[in-house]
């Protein structure tokens, strides 16, 4: 069985000063969470559930459903409109900015259009996360170098983002994700843009991750990626969520 | 829909890392060695560049205003104090009177007077002189009652006793007025002071014109860096370390653009001042020599360039700070 690299211990976050409250059962929890945007409708409604630690899950619903929201939502990127989302066991509207930016470390966010820095090797790229902590570089090289070689970018560490194909920028925007040990992964469109064959390892990938303790959000609108894995669902439709355990 | 270990099974588990398969002996060839140092934002990006032309180029041009400026600062308090410094005694001819005796007492009078430092009574030939741009040279001036000047020179520490001068010469001699330039020092300390809030108001605009240039370039560069902020943002980085990282790349660029054209600016200056050597004796420099005391800006004006320098440098950061905080406002 594939396992993650032995030296992936993740990373000490000596800013974290918010992990003793984080002791509740749910890694997220939303009730009642509505999002509008301006005055215009809510896109988002009522929305009540919750993300357990361990779990894997599909977030998927039909175009405009409301899916980039909800994961914008679960990455801090915005706030709700009413409601409560409390994450690790924080009420996130009581939060300062310098702590949900602490509270966003424990998520790992793989963008649909990957978002490398293009001047950043491929190594630089995944070792950012670390590089934020403030940590010396040779005190993560060697776990970033087996992420590397895991994911199968160990030759192409060097290489900028700008000649990596569609498949290794995928793979290296999720080592990025998860080089600092996320207790949730989340992962916007990661199979769009690659072939079935690709796609079908980045599950894995996912999988395998799920399995060494983090939390796996995917939003997908894939029916053939879902088919491959027995997870739980939450399908969005006209703005609310529905959940298929 | 399938169980893991059932999907496991079924695509083939591998017994190698995730994607080796991917990677072509050419790929392998494009970077295999980590490289690692790079600056979180890219040092030599085209916008970058471009920024540090417009702060040297704005920096030279500010630079070259203060110095010119600064000429006409040091020039025209020259102009001033040089006028305020001399006096004139102006002996007119009195019929039965000896001229030339009483030049000599008025001057002998000036010479005991507190506060006046030298005294220079003009020859008739001297005199002669100052009227030849008017009457020309070949007129025999004998003939005219042509009035002689004695040149005082005020005694920089001292006040000089006017009162008791123009007393003595009026009780002494007839004829003899004492002239003070007062006039003349009111006209040109008008003269100066327009000269000095012109040129503070020009090189206000120059300054304020400097600032806005190098604003809204820093903001057209720190456009270019907006994927920057938003990557660093949602993995966690707080926005004091995402602003703190822009501010010190373009500290580094405003101090690299405003040291070259400060240091432009401050060359042309000091070869204005060589020039000026170079070109000694000779009717231009003379003429340069009447308008400005000096050519040389001082200690005070390379201090001024340096101030800007350093002035271009902290709007450069600090634009960058505010535009990174504005657009991490906007992104939650």
């Amino acid at each position: 069985m594939l396992q993650p690299p032995t030296s992936w211990n993740g990373a000490y976050d000596p800013d974290d000063q918010l992990a003793s409250a984080g002791l509740e059962a749910s890694l997220v929890r939303f009730e009642n969470v509505g999002l509008r945007y301006g005055p215009g409708p809510e896109v988002l409604r009522d929305l009540t559930f919750a993300i357990e630690p361990h779990s894997f899950q599909f977030l998927t619903g039909p175009s405009g459903a409301g899916k980039s929201s909800l994961l914008r939502l679960l990455f801090l990127s915005l706030r709700p409109s009413r409601g409560l989302i409390s994450m690790f066991g924080h009420d996130i509207a009581t939060l300062s900015k310098d702590s949900r930016a602490i509270l966003r470390r424990r998520i790992g966010i793989v963008f649909q259009d990957f978002r490398l820095l293009d001047h950043m090797s491929t190594y630089e790229n995944v070792a950012l996360p670390l590089r934020i902590l403030g940590r010396a570089e040779a005190s993560y090289r060697q776990e970033v170098i087996e992420l590397l070689y895991w994911v199968g970018l160990g030759e192409r560490m060097g290489a900028l983002p700008p000649v990596l194909s569609g498949g290794e920028k995928q793979r290296a925007a999720i080592a990025r994700a998860v080089i600092a040990r996320p207790q949730l992964l989340l992962a916007d469109e990661p199979t769009g843009n690659v072939d079935p064959s690709l796609a079908q390892r980045l599950l894995r990938l996912f999988i395998e991750l799920n399995r060494s303790g983090t939390s796996v959000v995917i939003a997908t609108h894939d029916i053939a990626l879902m088919d491959q894995y027995d997870a739980r669902r939450l399908v969005l439709h006209e703005g609310r969520v529905h959940v298929y355990d | 829909m399938s169980t893991t270990d059932d999907m496991m099974e079924r695509s083939d588990r591998p017994d190698r890392p995730l994607g080796d398969t991917l990677i072509s002996p050419a790929d392998a060839a494009h970077g295999g060695a980590p490289r690692a140092g790079s600056a979180i934002v890219p040092r030599n990006s085209i916008a970058g560049r471009a920024l540090v032309v417009v702060v040297a180029i704005m920096t030279f041009l500010a630079s070259l205003t203060t110095g010119a400026v600064v000429l006409v600062l040091a020039s025209a308090s020259e102009w001033q104090s040089d006028v305020a410094r001399e006096m004139t005694i102006q002996v007119r001819p009195v019929t039965g009177r000896d001229l030339e005796a009483d030049v000599r007492q008025a001057a002998e009078i000036a010479r005991t007077t507190p506060g006046i430092a030298s005294v220079r009574p003009y020859t008739a030939e001297e005199s002669a002189r100052l009227l030849e741009p008017w009457l020309g040279s070949s007129l025999a001036l004998d003939a005219l009652p042509v009035p002689r000047i004695i040149v005082l020179r005020v005694d920089s520490g001292r006040r000089p006793d006017l009162a008791g001068l123009r007393a003595a010469l009026a009780a002494r001699i007839a004829g003899a007025t004492v002239d003070d330039h007062r006039g003349w020092i009111a006209r040109m300390r008008a003269m100066a002071n327009t000269a000095i809030a012109g040129g503070v108001g020009i090189l206000a605009l120059v300054l304020l014109a400097t600032v806005l240039s190098v604003t809204f370039a820093t903001r057209g560069a720190m456009a270019m860096n907006r994927p920057i902020v938003e990557v660093l943002h949602f993995i966690g980085a707080r926005d004091n370390l995402i602003a703190s990282e822009f501010q010190r790349h373009f500290l580094r660029l405003g101090l690299i653009g405003g040291t070259l054209g400060g240091v432009a600016a401050m060359i042309v200056l000091a070869s204005a001042g060589v020039s000026r050597d170079v070109f000694l004796g000779t009717a231009a420099e003379e003429q340069a020599s009447a308008l400005f005391s000096t050519l040389s800006i001082g200690v005070v004006g390379y201090a001024a360039v340096v101030g800007q320098i350093i002035l271009v440098a902290a709007v450069t950061a600090l634009t960058s700070r505010r535009v990174v905080s504005k657009t991490l406002a906007g992104i939650e």
